[in-house]
């Protein structure tokens, strides 16, 4: 008499098949893909560095949050963070809001928060989101205040 | 009684099925929310939207190469990885390892961060920490090939400082988000 097959044994895997799974799995995630690429594109059109200049009041610590804020709505390359931080710093836009404005540029995304909450979970989106934002104000200001220090 | 408990559950189950539906169709829903938004900032402004179909078809070709290299990846992990070595490494017990893994694949990952939700979903499901995904979403914050570049623009002692402060707060970071997951696991079983 042949032994049965133990319940639940695993199938050998073929690189095929785990080609296909990966396909599959980000196929499902494509049309999130596209919307926030799409919201991307309206962004980058819309919002421009004079804008971004214009919301600074030159208060230190609400420029920070102000800066933490811009860089949680904003995403796109951080190389675009780099310039528009640049060109704060010839307006006059203090370095405690440009550094928290290109940390949150990469760490914190309202415009890509739906696919991460769609992907990995809206109770994880929220606290990551809303921890990065708190993280990149004291980021900003222990960077500022370290150089001031050491200068 | 028995009436009532059974109609509770009927509703329960409508309500839980109802909200997997919309779960399950919630990308879908954005998309198209995205494309009637383009639709109507296009009645009132075509020539700005054909810049940022311009601009977003633009990004999307970047993101392509990037895309390829996720599938390369998730396929890869599929193959070879056992969720028990994703435990091991990542996991509840991966201590200092895991830490160190995850922020240094975080700083040498490229592109945009939502191409790597799908792969870091797929390492959650093998037993990757949450706290570790948020490390690694977090120190992307530093990207090496940019360094110089960023040195331009504030100086070189501004990413000297600035760096060990990004790793720091990544730590932080998913060292909360361990800690409010584990309470809320206490709390699911103290009331279960």
């Amino acid at each position: 008499m042949n032994n049965p097959k133990p319940r639940g044994a695993e199938k050998p895997k073929s690189i095929v098949r785990s080609f296909y799974r990966a396909f599959k799995s980000l196929g499902t995630a494509i049309p999130m893909l596209l919307g926030v690429v799409l919201l991307l594109g309206l962004f980058l059109t819309y919002v421009s560095t004079q804008f971004i200049a214009s919301v600074f009041t030159g208060e230190m610590f609400r420029d920070t949050v102000i800066g933490s804020a811009i860089g949680s709505i904003a995403a796109g390359n951080p190389i675009t963070s780099y310039i528009i931080g640049g060109e704060l710093m010839k307006e006059g836009v203090s370095l405690f809001a440009i550094t928290a404005f290109i940390v949150t540029w990469v760490t914190v995304s309202i415009v890509q928060f739906p696919a991460e909450a769609a992907i990995l979970g809206k109770r994880f989106a929220i606290i990551r989101n809303s921890l990065g934002f708190i993280l990149a104000i004291l980021v900003s200001i222990a960077t500022v205040m370290t150089l001031r220090v050491v200068q | 009684m028995k009436v009532m408990k059974d109609t509770e559950n009927k509703v329960g189950n409508k309500g839980e099925e109802e909200k997997r539906k919309w779960d399950k169709h919630y990308d879908y829903y954005f998309f198209v929310s995205v494309i009637f938004l383009y639709l109507l900032l296009f009645s009132f402004d075509p020539e700005s939207i054909y810049n940022s179909l311009k601009v977003s078809g633009n990004l999307f070709i970047q993101i392509i190469p990037v895309l390829l290299l996720v599938i390369l990846f998730m396929a890869l992990l599929d193959y070879f990885l056992h969720p028990k070595t994703v435990s091991k490494y990542l996991g509840k017990g991966s201590g200092i390892k895991g830490w160190f893994l995850a922020i240094s694949t975080g700083i040498l990952s490229h592109g945009p961060i939502y191409v790597w939700y799908p792969l870091l979903k797929d390492l959650r499901d093998r037993g990757m920490k949450s706290g570790l995904i948020a490390a690694f979403l977090y120190s992307r914050a530093i990207k090496i090939p940019l360094l110089p570049l960023m040195a331009y623009y504030f100086g070189a002692l501004f990413v000297v400082v600035l760096l060990p402060y990004i790793v720091i707060a990544s730590i932080v970071e998913g060292e909360i988000i361990e800690l409010i997951g584990s309470r809320k696991r206490r709390n699911t079983v103290k009331y279960s």
